[in-house]
């Protein structure tokens, strides 16, 4: 060992990571590391590989070279029990919710406890209703087809079912895209509370400013196939670079960063 | 509202004016049938003459229709005599600026389209080949998974496929498998009465929808119903990211979602066979019984006596053959939906066309090997 990203506060540890998705390189030698209890957000602009970047993060996609840890293990060798018990230790929130359309929110959150196949009926059922309450749903919401639910409401069975098996780490994808404005207020503020109440390292890929001013602590910015900086945001804002200066210092992000301070 | 008009008259220079007044707008165009050519001519015609000044200041209302209009009256280009407020004039400004054909891209056609045509739909079938190979690899992995591990068989996956593709099918099988029962029988017992042959309609029946007409029946019918359902779910579920979220929760994609889809139909289908054959013999016995006098009884009883007992096992194991031949061109083809309208429905309909056109090449394959099987004694 001895290799950067081996302590245990680190929770990814991506070295020298590089993409090729047919003939064009996503990423060249990028390096990242993400250390426990950090409120991490991960901006580019758009085409510039942040959704590949989080998809292999969360083992959905090899990278072509390099390496990525979460926990300090490789996610993939060493067998599919090695890798279940990883995958239990982060949830993931989808852009669009990816819940499952053929169950009903209940079944939704309860599906990774049941899939555990270590618990009860009564004792499911408790951690559901739990899991609902978290994220400020109601009891009778919980029979209800995904079909049927809100956007804002499909988001926060999703990030209930992240959170099903008591993660560590949390990783969202675009959380508030498609929201309006007071629910997406409203969201933010639930994953930050929760994110101090339980102790998780949040990750999440945002090119909304305003969340990311109410949300995170450091920012990483991704840019030229590669991680730019890595930092608390005063500092990235800092860099004099054309994307910093486009993202950072628009009339939007300049509004959002005022009324967030 | 008040009407787009012009009116003719002489300007404080002497010179011929068109003052054009009203609502020169889409919905007022329209409503006054404006827009037909012949008042267009009119103005066409009028404004031909150089000399003409245009006043536009009058106008209640333009709009780009009307604007357009115009522009097509002064053969694209702003008359040289023009009074015209200075927004309506800016719309006339963005005209001139839009003016221009869609851009096309001209791809040279190269010497060997033909053959690059070709070379590309070789390679597309070979990526589908090792993609249907990496899909039965999967497979066979699971089952050895399985069988080191029996408690992760996913039993409710199974039985809720067959339920939806065996019990729920039930009722369209029945109906098909008894019309095409009679239907053969009736155009059959024509033929066979003319040589005196009629008793050997149990044979013909008998033979013809065991062997099979029942198997390859039911395999068209699967593949359209179920074949299709199972390539839509897949693609959909791709398209909503579900795939992935249970991929990220560790969960096996093919254990838990193309290993159900495919026992199920391979233990579905030769029991639909079943249940379509004994209706289509039901149709062909009850037409037999009207147009040949045929008694059901001794029908019933020829029928074992008639057909080697090994047709019924040729037929049940076409069925299973089938039945995991659909289900993995179903799943192959579900896999490779991408998030649009047109991919899904392609992917779709060709996971029917392919099922259904292995389902004829298996028959084909069964029937060479099978060929001195089964057959009567004489």
């Amino acid at each position: 060992m001895g290799r950067p990203g081996e302590g245990m506060n680190s929770i990814i540890a991506i070295n020298d990571l590089s993409t090729r998705l047919g003939d064009a390189w996503i990423h060249r030698h990028l390096n990242l590391e993400i250390a426990r209890g950090e409120l991490v957000a991960l901006v580019g602009g758009s085409g510039s590989g942040k959704t590949t970047l989080l998809r292999q993060m969360i083992g959905l996609l090899t990278p072509t070279e390099g390496s990525i840890r979460l926990f300090g293990e490789p996610l993939f060798g060493g067998g599919t029990a090695r890798e279940r018990t990883l995958r239990q230790r982060f949830g993931v929130l989808f852009q669009q919710g990816a819940l499952f359309s053929a169950l009903n929110v209940f079944d939704n959150i309860a599906f990774p406890l049941r899939e555990l196949k270590c618990f009860d009926a009564t004792t499911i059922r408790d951690l559901v209703m739990l899991k609902l309450e978290m994220v400020e749903l109601r009891p009778r919401h919980a029979l209800l087809m995904p079909a049927e639910l809100s956007g804002g409401m499909v988001k926060r069975v999703a990030l209930a079912r992240a959170l099903a098996l008591e993660p560590e780490l949390l990783l969202l994808d675009e959380p508030t895209a498609g929201l309006d404005p007071d629910l997406a207020d409203g969201f933010v503020r639930l994953i930050r509370r929760l994110g101090e109440e339980l102790g998780l390292t949040v990750v999440l890929v945002t090119h909304d400013v305003d969340t990311l001013a109410a949300l995170t602590t450091r920012v990483a910015v991704l840019a030229e196939r590669r991680i730019l900086t890595y930092g608390m945001l005063d500092e990235v804002m800092q860099l004099d670079h054309p994307f910093v200066r486009n993202f950072f210092y628009s009339e939007r992000s300049q509004r959002a960063l005022a009324n967030a301070i | 509202m008040s009407r787009a008009n012009y009116s003719e008259t002489r300007s404080v220079a002497g010179q011929p004016e068109l003052v054009l007044t009203g609502r020169w707008t889409l919905r007022a165009l329209a409503e006054n049938g404006k827009t037909d050519a012949a008042w267009q001519n009119h103005l066409q015609e009028l404004g031909r003459h150089d000399a003409v000044s245009w006043n536009c200041l009058d106008i209640e209302a333009l709009d780009s229709v009307g604007a357009l209009l115009l522009w097509h009256t002064w053969e694209r280009k702003l008359p040289e005599l023009l009074l015209i407020s200075p927004a309506h004039l800016q719309i006339f400004e963005r005209i001139a600026a839009s003016d221009r054909e869609p851009a096309a891209v001209v791809v040279p056609r190269s010497p060997f389209e033909g053959l690059i045509v070709l070379g590309a739909s070789v390679l597309a079938f070979k990526r589908h080949v090792i993609d249907f190979i990496d899909l039965l690899g999967r497979l066979v992995l699971d089952l050895f998974h399985l069988l080191r591990h029996p408690a992760d068989l996913p039993g409710r996956e199974i039985s809720a496929n067959i339920y939806k593709s065996g019990v729920r099918a039930m009722p369209v099988t029945a109906l098909v498998g008894f019309l095409i029962g009679v239907a053969l029988s009736y155009l059959s017992s024509l033929q066979l009465r003319q040589f005196g042959a009629d008793i050997f309609i149990v044979n013909l029946l008998g033979l013809s929808i065991i062997r099979e007409l029942g198997p390859v029946l039911v395999a068209v019918l699967v593949a359209g119903r179920s074949g299709s359902a199972m390539t839509a779910q897949l693609g959909v579920m791709r398209v909503t990211e579900e795939i992935d979220a249970l991929a990220t929760m560790g969960v096996s994609r093919s254990l838990r979602l193309i290993f159900p889809k495919v026992v199920a139909l391979g233990v579905v289908t030769p029991l639909l066979v079943l249940w379509a054959t004994v209706l289509a013999l039901c149709g062909g016995m009850v037409a037999a019984g009207f147009q040949l006098d045929i008694s059901y009884g001794y029908f019933i009883e020829t029928l074992p006596k008639a057909v080697p007992v090994a047709n019924l096992w040729i037929g049940l194991t076409k069925g299973v053959a089938f039945g995991l031949a659909i289900a993995l061109v179903a799943c192959h083809f579900g896999l490779r939906v991408k998030p649009n309208t047109e991919s899904l429905s392609a992917n779709t309909t060709a996971s029917v066309v392919s099922a259904i056109t292995m389902v004829i090449l298996i028959d084909a394959v069964f029937a060479i090997t099978t060929r001195s099987i089964g057959l009567p004694k004489f």
